[in-house]
């Protein structure tokens, strides 16, 4: 009897341990999304580029560079987590609101110009990789125009996510692709995982490391998950699965650059590399299934890029404008927010079909224009942050904030000297 | 009829920043001394980004 009681005890601890895993990784899966999205989105056109030329230049040397990213990715992202959840703000609305109409004005406007010129470098990307499989750009901007007005126009943030998080899988193709160039582990392992300088700290690499460290924290990324956390309605008690999903979503997005370093160091080695489709050349001449998988991730970079940003930018504009702005909406109740939505994609994909289009102009201008914003951007989430009144128990605690004012200054100088390098490209040489 | 609803477009939306600002009028964060030197360093940041551009632009243009 006491021997039954003490199994019944056993398997109903077991049952209700199972039952609390299930539950909580079910409210996982309905909390998780903005985190993920945004880290991989992150690794845009222009990431997928910077990486594939870095091991292609540096070979394993670098992954050290973006093992430490992980975190410093984590530490940005989870405050915009904390500030939407709080205040139920977007990022535009919190600095309008935070700091007056001049700040305001200053990031709205920043953002909108930053957001559309990077549109125009996913547009790139894209129309650059389904060109390998002899797709035109013609086709590859309409037909994406179409896909991404299909995927918001369905009056539901869920289905969006859900789809978007799709193509997320999609973006982690580098992973089968490095283990079909059959790299050496203890080389990666030798090479990657201790900080070194190949060749010692030379202006060219100083240029490499900018670059990795640049293509980390976009502006756009505060304000699309800010945004996101609103539109998804998450409360102050989802705050612990937020910080999850982004922790999650900070890991995958290291675990891809790391890949694409893998991939291109080990076949590409010693080449320098101009953008990722010629790098998608290059390997499909030495296995064809390489190449196209970098081919596809390039697209599929470019395509999560572009949806991102340009939601970023009409949930920005929604915000402080007044008009209605979510994804929840139909297009007839919102239907500023989704004009806004389709003119940026639009207008973004018509630059790229304009015959001789200053598109490499586009590109380096890019990084110029982030560095405008960048520091703005983060310097008012710290300070958001540490505003008890609205913040209450999620303010900044003394750790976090040592944490991330270290690493916001690190970026701000950092990237700066990367736009600075851009405009003045004989600086680094 | 086009020119009077491009009109009514600019006049709308001049209203609406109008609007904003009023709204946003005051900054409702606490300006401690640290917030202010906060803003004083972007404000001096942007304008040293503002002049490299000028100078980037001046000497493309000669």
């Amino acid at each position: 009897m006491l021997d039954g009681e003490r199994i019944m005890n056993i398997f109903t601890r077991f049952y209700y341990r199972y039952r609390r895993i299930i539950k909580a990784i079910q409210l996982f899966l309905i909390i998780s999304g903005p985190g993920i999205i945004v880290m991989i989105a992150d690794n845009d056109a222009g990431g997928i580029t910077t990486y594939a030329a870095t091991g292609a230049k540096y070979g394993y040397n670098l992954i050290w560079v973006i093992i430490l990213l992980i975190p410093v990715c984590y530490y940005v992202q989870e405050m915009t987590v904390r500030l939407g959840a709080v205040t139920k703000r977007g990022h535009a609305e919190a600095i309008f609101a935070g700091f007056g109409s001049f700040w305001g004005w200053f990031s709205l406007l920043d953002l909108m110009l930053v957001n559309w010129l990077t549109m125009v470098t996913e547009f790139i990307g894209m129309a650059a990789a389904l060109n390998i499989f002899g797709i035109s750009p013609y086709l590859t901007i309409i037909g994406m125009c179409v896909v991404m007005g299909i995927m918001v126009l369905n009056g539901s943030y869920w289905t969006w996510e859900k789809i978007t998080l799709l193509f997320c899988a999609l973006n982690l193709i580098y992973i089968p692709g490095a283990f079909m160039v059959n790299p050496s582990v203890s080389d990666i392992l030798h090479k990657g995982i201790l900080p070194n300088f190949p060749g010692g700290l030379n202006n060219e690499l100083l240029f490499f490391l900018m670059a990795n460290i640049g293509t980390t924290i976009a502006p756009w990324m505060l304000f699309f998950q800010q945004s996101a956390v609103v539109d998804k309605a998450m409360k102050e008690k989802d705050i612990p699965w937020g910080k999850l999903d982004t922790f999650i979503g900070s890991l995958l997005t290291g675990i891809v650059a790391i890949f694409i370093i893998i991939v291109t160091g080990t076949v590409l080695t010693g080449v320098n590399i101009d953008d990722a489709a010629q790098a998608s050349v290059m390997l499909m001449k030495t296995n064809r299934y390489i190449g196209t998988f970098m081919a596809i991730g390039l697209f599929d970079a470019g395509f999560l890029g572009a949806i991102c940003i340009s939601l970023a930018s009409s949930w920005a504009f929604g915000e402080v404008f007044g008009w209605a702005h979510s994804l929840n909406y139909k297009i007839k109740e919102a239907p500023w927010f989704y004009g806004f939505y389709f003119f940026l994609l639009i207008s973004a994909g018509i630059v790229v079909l304009i015959p001789n289009a200053p598109l490499v102009l586009i590109t380096l201008f890019v990084q110029v224009v982030a560095v405008t914003l960048l520091p703005a951007a983060l310097v008012f989430l710290i300070l958001l942050l540490n505003n008890k009144e609205t913040m209450g128990e999620y303010t900044n605690t003394l750790s976090q904030n040592i944490i991330n004012v270290v690493i916001v200054v690190a970026i701000i100088i950092i990237s700066s000297f990367y736009g600075v390098g851009t405009l003045f490209p004989n600086m680094f040489k | 009829m086009t020119m009077i609803k491009i009109q009514s477009f600019f006049s709308h939306s001049y209203a609406k920043v109008r609007e904003i600002n009023k709204k946003y009028a005051t900054p409702n964060i606490e300006m401690s001394k640290w917030v202010k030197l906060s803003l004083l360093s972007l404000r001096l940041y942007l304008i040293f980004l503002l002049v490299l551009l000028l100078y980037k632009f001046i000497t493309l243009v000669r």
